[in-house]
């Protein structure tokens, strides 16, 4: 194809020279122009490679449907692969570079898989690399991975800003066509709330650009604009309808203009939620199937018009076109006139309406019907075509082949509507015997369609469709009160397609599917080999898959197993479209929600404390917590262990206010925390806490934690830091639909309190000096006993003697906004005594040193008697999980038994670790049990390690190997009982 | 999507959450047998058309509220607050 820019003509500003780089070489256009358009004028034929067979590839339509001219634009160090040209508005710096090919476009070595065409028909890799063994496939795959495909995924972060916005309307109407701008104005005279979408820059539609519709598109859109109840919004796709009259909108802001950029987004997501969607999101023009159809230089016909129309580009300098139907007719006039060289019409119909036969005489043209193209010569482009002569009724050659002379060649075998959105939410195509297409069926009652996708390729039935199909929606929505609907025009048969679906007796590659590769051949492969259902014939060919997601495609390819199968097309069935019509961005759907904007950070009371005492953080959940306060060049090991010798030595403190908490409140708290808990709460005393154990129903361990009884009707319960909604909700669960009539009411206090855990042998000095208003004495204030009291400042704190680190240990709860000041009181009282503040890492091990259990035991897959507090599930009162405790399976004896493991050497154990027999590291072997938590214990001076293991009690004493394959790692452990330090808890209640 | 919550009106989909099946009842511990716990833990109808689920809307006020859903065509036919209805409770 040899295109050039014609003297006149388009809706380019031809006083605006814009330049931009195709694989570097510098080019220019104009101001309106797309990447395609530019492209054509300065007469590049090659667009771009194809993906399997990596042929060349020229430029096949006009819109987002483009399958071909796929290329990757380039800015500031970072790259957007797969950009359709056609969608691509230019500007001064534009840089875009071509895919698939290497080294370069013109000269691609990996097209010698052209030549290996007939091989590598569908299902070919499978076939051929794919042994029983698989070994082939590993081998081939990343070779046959990097031979594949489109444009290459960026390497680094996006820098572009996207936006993400709710908005709402009445009525949402997809397509800025004629159809779509009628019914607009029409549905926002009555006041209706409207959105109207269009993806391209400007409205118009298929008459944009067109010289005879420029007055009337202009006044509708001087009509809609002095609307205020209106918002157009040009560049924005409508990729989805979803459930509830949710729309999914995406609308480019400014990656076309760079100097908006800088304050604009470059993407706009609208959830947009609409109480009725009207589509004119008009047709398609579907290809001819015939040998060699895919050459640079074949292009749909009405690209052709197109480009001279909208672009005042001409496709080529010897154009001609080859059809099925009156359509491509239509505007010969206006071409010529505009000085696009059209030399003949290929018709492979043998008769021809009236009227396109006066627009052949009125152009005087060389009309040739009943012939088909049966070849295409040349390889970048074309030189020449071949015609014979055609039997319409058989589909077949019938005479001898002659060549014609052109360089571009406009196909066309008919239009096919777009009802892609109408068939994403279940609506079922139907075939249209008339009218040789599919048309988008019953709807659900939630959008309507007007103009041409609903079959009116009359100019004046469409729009008076469109003003038929918003009256009546109106009138749905109660913003009309017209009494009489408007009638729905006929559906009149004005394209008079002949189809032709296949050219039998032409020899060569006959594309269906242009970016997937997919032939004629292939499909009546998929139909030899037994893929006769649509949906595995797209699986098998992988017809439809591309980025086009077929919308050139689709229906040819139906059509040929429909004349495979010698059925009637109906009979084969239509495939349905997902969301999105046309690819969105990763980036527009994430948009604010990226980094530290994810998800929110939660942070305690003492978080600027924590970080200026050095803390390194860790994230737990959505809270960061200290993990270790290193000092000096201590690496985490040595400072988690000086952390927890320290704590058992003389004093530590820990922040606990990442606790679950919640208050459970009311006359019937009590009687509600005994049926919530396995062990018995019916009867703790008031001024008391105790250890308690959930369960889910089905008796597996579901969180444990404590429930301090503050008064006779009021209770604090505490949670894991991990499990705190979720507890909140099992109980709102529980209050609220299976023991309505308890008197009960939860709330979640864990953001209104801080807390400090005060653990070691001198916590109770420490704690003296910090609050001389509370007895501390053993006696005066009991292990479990909970007091309220002030600091020496007067602050009020709230304090419970409990133990997770099996040390003498006190929490100190005060209201958040205190907690700043309680804390710094603590760390003032405890410097005489050697206090050291701890992180999770040190929390860790002083737990697992007491073998008690966290998450990482309580698994979602153990019962309480697994992990050792079987002794906790009460057997006389029923409480949730309790219906299901003695189930057979419970009391299988192979179920895992939570156990310590000492390292027999210096080397550590891995959490994750499998527990074999065999002394050295061999795969498979037979695993017993796996590592849940591992630390370095400073009590016992060893690595040592909470285990879930078969009949673990059973085997306490004996020798066994923790493995992990993967890293090599193989050590020798002795299998103790879980509590390593202190079993009968003297220190606790010292 | 929308969720009529009947405490704070139409609201989004991502502010709540499915909790549950409604149509179980939870068995009563003194007379429950074996198979009434493992039918109410494990056993669930799938139905094609309408069907009551437990929602929260713990991205709002925390109400557990009934909602009859169409499975066929994710269309909400009503939504109650869960459990049976106590006099004057208002909602």
């Amino acid at each position: 194809m040899s295109g050039f820019r014609l003297k006149t003509g388009g809706l380019i500003d031809r006083s605006q020279t814009r330049t931009f780089t195709f694989d570097s070489k510098k080019m220019s256009g104009f101001a309106g122009d797309t990447l395609a358009s530019a492209l054509l004028a300065n007469g590049q034929s090659l667009f771009g490679r194809s993906f399997k067979y990596h042929r060349p590839r020229g430029l096949m339509s006009v819109g987002s449907e483009e399958p071909n001219a796929l290329v990757t634009l380039a800015r500031d160090g970072v790259q957007e692969p797969n950009a359709r040209a056609t969608m691509v508005e230019i500007f001064d710096g534009l840089k875009a570079t071509s895919q698939n090919r290497w080294p370069s476009l013109s000269f691609d070595l990996l097209s010698a898989n052209q030549l290996a065409g007939p091989m590598l028909q569908a299902g070919f890799y499978y076939k051929t690399f794919m042994g029983p063994t698989r070994k082939a496939w590993r081998f081939y795959e990343p070779l046959i991975r990097r031979a594949a495909g489109l444009g290459k995924a960026a390497q680094k972060p996006d820098p572009d800003r996207y936006e993400k916005i709710n908005s709402f309307a009445d009525i949402l109407i997809v397509g800025g066509g004629i159809a779509g701008l009628t019914a607009a104005l029409k549905a926002a005279e009555k006041n209706a709330r409207v959105v109207l979408v269009d993806e391209h820059a400007e409205f118009g539609g298929y008459h944009r650009g067109d010289p005879r519709e420029a007055d009337t598109i202009a006044d509708l859109l001087v009509r809609l604009k002095s609307l205020d109840n209106v918002s157009m919004l040009p560049r924005t796709t409508c990729f989805g309808q979803y459930d509830g009259g949710t729309y999914g909108l995406v609308e480019r802001v400014s990656g076309h203009n760079r100097e908006a950029m800088q304050f604009a987004p470059c993407e706009r997501y609208h959830v947009l939620r609409a109480r009725h969607a009207i589509y004119a999101t008009g047709a398609i023009e579907r290809p001819l199937v015939f040998p060699g159809n895919d050459r640079p230089g074949v292009m749909l016909a009405d690209a052709v018009r197109a480009y001279a129309l909208r672009y005042g580009v001409s496709a080529g300098r010897d154009v001609v076109l080859f059809t099925s139907h009156d359509g491509a007719y239509k505007q010969l006039s206006t071409l010529q006139d505009m000085g696009v060289p059209i030399r003949a019409i290929v018709d492979t119909r043998t008769a021809i309406s009236d009227i396109a036969m006066a627009q052949v005489a009125a152009t005087g043209l060389q009309l040739i019907t009943g012939h088909t193209v049966t070849q295409i010569h040349g390889h970048h482009r074309i030189k020449r075509i071949s015609i014979a002569p055609f039997d319409p009724y058989t589909s077949a050659v019938n005479g001898k082949e002659r060549a014609f002379e052109c360089d571009c060649l406009g196909i066309s075998g008919g239009w096919t509507p777009s009802i892609h959105l109408t068939s994403q939410m279940g609506g079922a195509p139907e075939w249209d015997e008339t009218l040789h297409t599919v048309l988008p069926g019953a709807s659900n009652g939630s959008w309507s369609v007007c103009g041409s996708v609903a079959g009116y390729f009359d100019r004046e039935d469409s729009v008076q469709s469109a003003e038929q199909t918003a009256e009546q929606v109106l009138r749905k929505l109660s913003l009309s009160r017209a009494r009489k609907a408007l009638a729905q025009p006929e559906r009149k048969d004005v394209l008079n397609v002949g189809p032709v679906w296949s050219i039998k007796g032409a020899v060569g590659n006959a594309f269906v599917d242009f970016q997937h590769d997919v032939t004629a051949d292939d499909i009546l492969l998929a139909h030899q080999e037994g893929f006769l259902s649509v949906e595995h014939l797209k699986r098998y060919t992988t017809l439809g898959m591309g980025t086009d997601q077929g919308k050139l495609s689709n229906i040819n390819g139906l059509a040929l197993m429909a004349e495979a199968r010698g059925l009637e097309i109906p009979k084969v069935g239509t495939t349905r479209f997902r969301p999105p019509y046309t690819p969105v961005s990763f980036g527009s759907l994430v948009a604010d929600a990226r980094g530290s904007h994810w998800r929110p950070t939660r942070r305690t009371a003492l978080h600027s404390w924590h970080l200026d005492a050095g803390a390194e953080m860790i994230d737990a959940g959505l809270w960061k917590r200290p993990r270790v306060y290193k000092r000096g060049d201590e690496d985490l090991e040595q400072a988690y262990i000086r952390e927890a010798r320290t704590t058992r030595q003389s004093v530590g403190i820990v922040d606990v206010s990442t606790l679950g908490k919640i208050a459970v409140q009311g006359p019937d708290a009590a009687g509600f925390l005994d049926q919530v808990y396995s062990n018995a709460f019916a009867k703790l005393a008031v001024g008391k806490a105790r250890y308690g154990l959930m369960l889910r129903e089905d008796g597996i361990v579901y969180d444990d934690g404590t429930a301090w009884r503050l008064s006779e009707t009021e209770f604090l319960v505490t949670t894991t830091t991990a499990q705190a909604a979720a507890v909140l909700e099992h109980l709102e669960l529980y209050l609220a639909v299976h023991w309505p009539d308890l008197k009960v009411h939860v709330t979640s206090v864990t953001d209104q309190w801080a807390g400090a855990s005060v653990a070691g042998p001198k916590a109770r000095a420490m704690l003296s000096s910090a609050m001389p208003s509370i007895d501390f004495d053993n006696d005066a204030f009991p292990f479990m006993a909970i007091r309220h009291g002030k600091t020496a400042q007067g602050i009020p704190v709230m304090l419970c003697r409990l133990s997770f680190s099996g040390e003498l240990a006190y929490e100190v709860f005060t209201p958040s906004r205190y907690g700043l000041a309680v804390w710094e009181e603590l760390q003032a009282a405890g410097k005489p005594m050697d206090l050291v503040t701890y992180g999770m890492e040190a929390l860790g091990t002083l737990r697992i040193e007491k073998g008690h259990v966290v998450s990482s035991e309580l698994n979602g897959l153990t019962t309480a008697e697994m992990v050792g507090l079987g002794g906790m599930a009460s057997q006389k009162k029923p409480y949730i999980g309790s219906g299901m405790t003695d189930r057979t399976a419970f009391q299988d004896e192979r179920r895992h038994q939570l156990v310590g493991l000492v390292s027999k050497s210096d080397a550590s154990v891995l959490t994750g670790s499998h527990l074999v027999r065999s002394p050295v590291l061999t795969t498979p072997c037979l695993s017993l049990g796996h590592v849940t938590s591992a630390t370095y214990s400073p009590a016992r001076e060893k690595y040592v390690a909470l285990a879930l293991l078969e009949k673990g009690r059973d085997l306490i004493g004996r020798e066994l190997y923790a493995t992990f394959p993967l890293k090599g790692h193989h050590v020798a452990v002795e299998v103790v009982d879980p509590c390593f330090f202190d079993k009968d808890g003297e220190r606790m209640h010292g | 999507m929308l969720i009529l919550c009947p405490n704070c009106g139409d609201r989004d989909l991502s502010e709540f959450s499915y909790v549950g099946d409604a149509t179980v009842q939870r068995p009563n511990p003194p007379e429950a047998r074996p198979e009434d716990w493992q039918s109410f833990v494990y056993h669930r109808q799938n139905p094609r058309g309408p069907h009551r689920e437990l929602w929260q809307h713990n991205g709002g006020c925390r109400l557990i509220l009934e909602v009859t859903r169409n499975t066929l065509t994710h269309e909400i036919v009503g939504t109650k607050v869960a459990g049976p209805q106590r006099a004057g409770s208002g909602t």
